[in-house]
């Protein structure tokens, strides 16, 4: 029987598994909208803006095994969808984005609500589809979805120009999908792996760098495994946390920009580093050749080979899933029965746990203004450490990758790659819906949160009871603290005057909220906005912090790992010359 | 360094706008490109050349394997490899310079394809630095036009760049 490229479509999602579709209608889409009302199998979540039903399907995929899927219209709706699109790309998220295109006849005569989105998104999508057949549409969308998920994951876009929606044809869903120039890697080279066992054996200053393809490539079981039974020191980047326990002692914490002292100070002075499913990226390892000015054995394992000796050059190249590479050394491991030189790793730790008793974290408390470091710990005390925290991007986002000690992946969601204010709000709905008995917060500013605030509608249809922590510091964070610190306090166009009232403002959609200024206040109301009585509401904590807290340690643009900026109190740490530390490597 | 990529992708719209949307959002160098379809109609065998360091070329290399729809990538400065590129070049051909220039175009085994009162026309084959010896070897006031093709390439021997 011959059925629609519209209805063709909606039974590809069925066969696919989707339980969600974020979209919005519009005219090129009208033929799928209504095969989507005449079906009842997934559920279409109509946001209020279409970035939103992107960040919202990428968030949905971030906390779960699952693929997310965005269905937005032609032009302005495609349009909408990229900064979506590139946040998911730049995040490895796995995810299909549907988008609609004008007629086939009307292709590239301007036409109304015409936009080249294969064009548009092509430098920001892992791969991406015109469909101009309807007899393609179940081969496109087969092939959509195991190139989102499969090797190192990213979003595809598929556009439907309308007429391919109206045409008809056979359905039939291919059960499986071969494409000849697309083989991801899965196992690593044995020989590499036996070199990486050998060097970490022989390592005096090992350490373990995980990123956000432990968490993607679900190898956070293996990356415990391995730090605990090597005995390493961990730390894991902001797209990593999670994929090591932060509350272990073994885990130092974030590293990079503003990463703490003892797990920065440990990826420079090192001897053996692996990396798992981290890219070396500026906002991590800073200047590449100070870097390396320290010397110290790579091993770099990566299911992207274009990752490798991309900014720094690696000595242990390991293509491969890093569930199944990190399988391989822990079986070589576990026969072998070797460890690494105890003594070495106990002067080594010894030198961490010094660097770690500074407290680089600490932060000067106040009876008078709320600090947000202070917001974000009581939240983490009052959720159990088990809630999904969706952020947004900024000092706020800082704050809970610091303070918020994440033990489990796809627990922690954030734009880490593009930085995109406005992701947190539908990210955290996303989560919501994927994960709904989970607690989820999300943790915002108050000039993140008005760039998506539209989805409080949203999240009222569908009742997402999502927890919004704002920490409101009248100042766009972030650029005002670079301001502060890089362009002499004159902080152009980063206070934020003429602010809602953002109680209200949740009233208004129909939720509930407390405006929260005294740090005697944080608690309580922490504990009633994540108590049993509004389990069911969606909570907006907008929380008035301290104006001028800054977020520390902090590597400025040029400087190394080891060149930090530290917080008040450890002004007096010597932070020796870098050229005077060069014999640092005999200290173990 | 110069460097000869010769890579395998499908025929497909859109692919070639990949490979040359990659270059210039990573803001490699394309000195030349030739793109045309092979003896199998689903392929194109592209020649690119390029310039930098050899890390830079790693990675040009790495981010080509990454699109899905490039094949087979392949360096041909790895090995011994032929290259050619074809030049056409219209050269202005009257008095003195008319006997000249026929005599330069058999010097470099160039063929003059089209002739008119005032022109020749050259058809040219060889390494691009033997076109470009030949733009040097006249005299630049007599150039009309020139079209080159860029360099297509081929490994010497068994080496083939198949499926």
């Amino acid at each position: 029987m011959q059925i629609s490229g519209a209805e063709i479509l909606v039974r590809c999602l069925q066969e696919e598994g989707v339980e969600f579709l974020f979209g919005y209608p519009g005219g090129a889409v009208l033929e799928i909208y209504d095969a989507i009302f005449r079906q009842e199998k997934f559920k279409h979540v109509l946001v209020r803006h279409e970035q939103a039903a992107v960040h919202a399907a990428d968030a949905y995929s971030r906390s779960s095994d699952k693929v997310g899927v965005a269905l937005v219209t032609s032009g302005p709706g495609a349009t909408n969808a990229v900064t979506g699109i590139a946040t998911a790309y730049m995040d490895s998220i796995p995810m299909v984005v549907i988008s609609g295109q004008v007629a086939t006849p009307a292709i590239g005569l301007d036409a109304f609500q015409e936009v080249d989105m294969v064009g548009i998104t092509r430098p920001c999508v892992k791969h991406n589809f015109l469909v101009k057949d309807v007899n393609d549409i179940a081969d496109t969308i087969k092939k959509a979805f195991y190139i989102a998920k499969s090797g190192r994951p990213g979003p595809v876009v598929v556009d439907i120009p309308k007429d391919v929606t109206q045409q008809r044809a056979e359905f039939h869903y291919p059960e499986s999908v071969h494409i000849r120039s697309y083989v991801p890697a899965t196992r690593g080279h044995p020989g590499q792996i036996k070199k990486a066992i050998n060097l970490l054996l022989e390592a005096k200053r090992p350490y373990i760098y995980v990123g956000g393809g432990a968490v993607q490539g679900n190898a956070a079981a293996e990356v415990t495994e391995l730090v605990k039974s090597l005995g390493l020191p961990c730390t894991n980047t902001l797209m990593g946390l999670g994929a090591y326990p932060g509350s272990d002692p073994q885990f130092l914490g974030m590293l990079g920009m503003h990463g703490t002292y003892e797990a920065n100070m440990a990826m420079q002075y090192c001897d053996v580093l692996i990396a798992v499913g981290a890219r070396f990226d500026d906002r991590v390892i800073s200047v590449p050749s100070h870097f390396l000015s320290q010397p110290k054995k790579i091993i770099h394992i990566d299911v992207d080979p274009s990752s490798i000796s991309k900014r720094v050059k690696v000595d242990v190249p390991i293509v491969g899933d890093v569930k199944h590479v990190l399988r391989e050394m822990l079986d070589i491991l576990r026969q072998s029965g070797q460890k690494p030189d105890a003594q070495h790793l106990a002067n080594w730790w010894k030198q961490i746990e010094e660097w770690r008793g500074h407290n680089s974290l600490l932060y000067t408390p106040s009876t008078e203004l709320i600090k947000p470091q202070y917001v974000v710990e009581k939240l983490y005390e009052i959720t159990g450490g088990k809630a999904i925290v969706a952020s947004d991007v900024g000092q706020h986002q800082m704050w809970a990758a610091q303070y918020y000690k994440f033990d489990s992946p796809k627990q922690w969601l954030n734009s880490g790659g593009l930085g995109t204010m406005g992701f947190g709000l539908p990210a955290a709905m996303g989560a919501q819906l994927a994960n709904p008995d989970a607690t989820v917060a999300c943790i915002t500013g108050e000039g993140s949160i008005q760039m998506n605030i539209q989805e409080l509608s949203t999240c009222k249809q569908y009742h997402t009871p999502v927890k919004i922590v704002a920490l409101n510091n009248r100042y766009l964070g972030m650029v005002r603290q670079w301001q502060e610190f890089f362009y002499g306090t004159r902080y152009s166009e980063s206070y934020m005057d003429a602010l809602p009232d953002f109680v209200k403002v949740a009233e208004a959609y129909g939720h509930v909220g407390f405006k929260i200024e005294n740090p005697s206040d944080v608690e309580p109301v922490l504990r009633e906005a994540f108590g049993p009585a509004l389990k069911e509401r969606l909570v907006f904590l907008d929380f008035r912090t301290d104006q001028s807290e800054n977020v520390f340690p902090m590597i400025q643009n040029g400087k190394g790992l080891d060149q930090m900026d530290l917080p008040p109190h450890m002004r007096d740490v010597q932070q020796v010359p870098f050229e005077n530390n060069r014999d640092y490597g005999n200290m173990c | 360094m110069r460097h000869i990529l010769s890579i395998l992708l499908e025929n497909e719209a859109g692919a070639l706008s990949r490979v040359v949307g990659l270059f210039s959002a990573r803001a490699y160098n394309i000195d030349s490109l030739t793109v045309s379809t092979t003896e199998d109609p689903t392929l194109s065998r592209m020649t690119i050349v390029t310039h930098g360091s050899d890390e830079v070329i790693e990675q040009i290399t790495k981010q080509l394997n990454k699109l899905i729809e490039v094949v087979k990538v392949i360096d041909l400065n790895e090995s011994e490899h032929i290259e050619r590129e074809m030049m056409l070049i219209k050269v202005r051909a009257t008095g003195k310079d008319r006997e000249e220039m026929k005599r330069m175009a058999d010097i470099f085994r160039g063929r003059i394809i089209d002739v008119t009162e005032k022109t020749y026309t050259i058809e040219l084959t060889g390494t691009s630095d033997k076109l470009g010896a030949f733009i040097e070897a006249i005299d630049r006031a007599v150039i009309l036009e020139t079209v080159r093709t860029g360099a297509s390439g081929i490994g010497r021997g068994e080496r083939v760049l198949k499926i």
